[in-house]
């Protein structure tokens, strides 16, 4: 009986969220009727793929009860360099380019992962030094010039724009990294191994697991994801510049809270990880069709966000006062 | 050995001062001199730029010395501004790397005699005689109007897709893009302003807003994009969803960005200012104000060979400034000399 309750207050995070979708869909559709037309919901989707693939490598390394401050570096740089290699050999295929931008970002994000697994550095300072050095290695590789489209292959920007089945390629590949994270962390044991970790370290310690693996792990991922997303970001925007995706770390943290991962580590589901995706998307994309004076877009956003975090933490507070209470019978 | 190093420190220090007393004086010759300093080596904007004032300069049988220096910082500059006051040319005109920090330097040449102007950046007005400005913001404004009524042939929707409804320079453009459809609203009668969106000059948040536009206004016709990133990321929007020949876009933007979707044609043509006449015009407003035909004052004189005659006016940092004109036009025939340039 309070077992189900527990699953039923943790599961109504989601639930309320996916309402709130709902309504404000319908609200978006009543002052505009444009919103729910196809080619509007596939570039809403189109649009919110890289942050889908980024905010699965931060949920994860949130669980850890770390944080990565250094993605947009990472996206900047990957793209940077998987566009110069184009631009100077045009014939190379996109599947190598991907590779290589997915290889640049897993290296740093190693390095981040020895950094705070290794020397105990706290993931906030370890990353913003990396944050620093990655933005600035962009710009020194990329003499502080852009690449442009008119340097970049068809066949490098169809990465972005190309099809597959009929869907956006972008789509399918977020669509294809979500299946594989959620095969990932409730199907396998090094999955588990994670919210253990972040959940409770020093129980997760005595219980043997190879916590340093495990949260290296993590940040490997999320520089993978992210060398992935700065090769995406490049091709989809036909354009390569030193100052890419500068903030966009935070857009992911704060996609991540929405969708209910805690900041304090060991809480995230990839069911709501995907809500708070599309919630945010749906913000980017709707709060311009709705003709929201530039000002006040900011301020819903701000304010959505905020809205989340205190139905966090009021979901928390009820599912660990009816766990107490388990515990009492 | 630590004595020898001392008094081998000493001598140098000594023959220091003597030694650049030389290099200042060897290179001494009896043409007129003018200096032109851009931020920075490497640069293909600046190096148009340089280009152009060598040109005027020369076309008037002077001798023109262009530096830059390694790196993007006043101090660079600073050293550069040194070494051309050693050698006691006529002018230095700066593209200033810092608003303020060049000011002691740039004293320091006035006081020396040297005519001192910025272009393009400017410097702060108590460093300079005045500075040349690549375009004048309400030809700017006016021009980019005119372009969407001739794209658009005359009618349909038309929207303005900025960088941050904050940016200083693109509002007083979009001001002027408002005067001119109010002052000639029978010539506009059927071109309609239907909203100005804001891209941040972010490429994920343009592409949103551009999107946005097109959801909302299934007539528009012209977008007119007055920032780089903003015309570039409606290009591409343009072209992903095979809206060629439906939707054009235009406004201010870098050549090489735009290569692209000019020759494609979802941009007709756009508009940005010519370095190599910046370069030019700074030529002759260096040579104007060694022969006292201006003095930096509003309301100044001078003619500018090829390019005709202008005006110092005031400016808005409470100094003055000569304005280049109308911007320069980027179309198909010329796109494939410029984009390589910047």
């Amino acid at each position: 009986m309070v077992k189900g309750k527990i699953l039923f207050t943790e599961n109504l995070r989601e639930l309320g969220l996916l309402i709130f979708i709902i309504l404000l869909g319908l609200l978006i559709q009543l002052r505009n009727p444009a919103f729910l037309s196809l080619s509007n919901i596939t570039s809403l989707l189109t649009n919110t793929s890289i942050l889908g693939i980024l905010a699965v490598g931060m949920m994860l390394v949130l669980i850890t009860r770390g944080i990565d401050l250094s993605i947009g570096a990472i996206i900047a740089f990957s793209g940077m360099v998987s566009a110069l290699t184009v631009a100077r050999f045009p014939e190379m295929p996109p599947l190598l380019c991907l590779a290589e931008g997915m290889a640049i970002g897993t290296i740093i994000g190693m390095l981040n992962g020895i950094l705070v697994a290794r020397f105990n550095v706290l993931p906030i300072i370890a990353t913003l030094g990396m944050m620093n050095i990655v933005r600035g290695m962009t710009y020194v590789v990329s003499g502080g010039k852009w690449v442009s489209s008119y340097q970049m292959s068809t066949g490098f920007k169809a990465i972005a724009t190309g099809k597959i089945f009929g869907i956006n390629s972008l789509i399918v590949t977020a669509v294809f990294v979500f299946v594989i994270a959620g095969y990932f962390v409730n199907h396998t044991r090094t999955g588990r191994q994670i919210y253990a970790v972040g959940s409770n370290p020093e129980a997760a310690e005595v219980s043997g697991l190879p916590k340093r693996t495990l949260v290296f792990l993590a940040y490997a991922i999320m520089g993978g994801l992210a060398g992935l997303a700065g090769v995406l970001w490049v091709a989809k925007f036909a354009s390569a510049q030193g100052d890419t995706a500068a903030g966009y770390e935070l857009q992911v943290i704060a996609t991540c809270i929405l969708g209910g991962v805690s900041i304090a580590g060991g809480v995230g589901k990839l069911s709501g990880l995907i809500l708070g995706t599309i919630l945010f998307g749906l913000l980017n994309n709707a709060l311009p069709l709705i003709n929201v004076s530039p000002f006040w877009q900011m301020g819903i956003q701000g304010i959505t966000i905020m809205a989340a975090v205190i139905a966090n933490v009021m979901v928390k507070r009820n599912t660990d006062r009816l766990a107490l209470r388990r515990r009492l019978i | 050995m630590k004595k020898t190093l001392f008094v081998l420190l000493v001598i140098l220090i000594v023959l220091a001062p003597i030694s650049t007393l030389f290099a200042g004086g060897s290179k001494e010759s009896s043409v007129e001199r003018h200096a032109f300093i851009f931020k920075n080596t490497g640069n293909p904007y600046g190096d148009k730029q340089m280009q152009g004032f060598t040109e005027g300069i020369e076309e008037q049988g002077f001798e023109a010395i262009t530096r830059a220096p390694d790196q993007p910082t006043a101090e660079a500059q600073i050293q550069i501004i040194e070494q051309l006051i050693t050698q006691k040319v006529a002018s230095i005109s700066i593209t200033g790397n810092d608003f303020d920090a060049l000011e002691p330097v740039l004293n320091k040449a006035m006081e020396a005699g040297v005519k001192v102007l910025s272009a393009d950046s400017a410097v702060n007005p108590a460093s300079r005689l005045t500075h040349i400005n690549q375009a004048d913001p309400e030809l700017i404004g006016r021009t980019l109007i005119q372009a969407a009524y001739d794209i658009a042939g005359g009618n349909g929707d038309i929207a303005i897709l900025s960088a941050t409804s904050q940016a200083s320079n693109q509002n007083l453009w979009i001001e002027w893009m408002k005067k001119e459809l109010a002052e000639n609203a029978g010539k506009y009668a059927n071109l309609k302003l239907v909203r100005t969106a804001y891209g941040d000059d972010l490429r994920d948040k343009s592409v949103s807003e551009m999107e946005a536009l097109l959801q909302s206004f299934p007539n528009l016709k012209v977008v007119i994009a007055p920032t780089t990133v903003g015309i570039a990321a409606a290009g591409r929007v343009i072209t992903d969803r095979g809206l060629i020949g439906k939707v054009f876009v235009t406004g201010l933007g870098l050549p090489s960005e735009m290569a692209e979707y000019i020759v494609n044609k979802s941009c007709p043509y756009m508009f940005l200012w010519n370095p190599i006449d910046v370069g030019y015009l700074t030529a002759f407003a260096a040579t104007a104000a060694t022969k006292g035909s201006i003095t930096g004052k509003a309301g100044d004189k001078f003619s500018a060979g090829r390019l005709g005659n202008f005006e110092v006016i005031k400016s808005e940092d409470g100094g003055t400034q000569v304005m280049l004109g109308a911007p320069f036009k980027f179309e198909p025939s010329n796109i494939a000399e410029w984009k390589t340039v910047y």
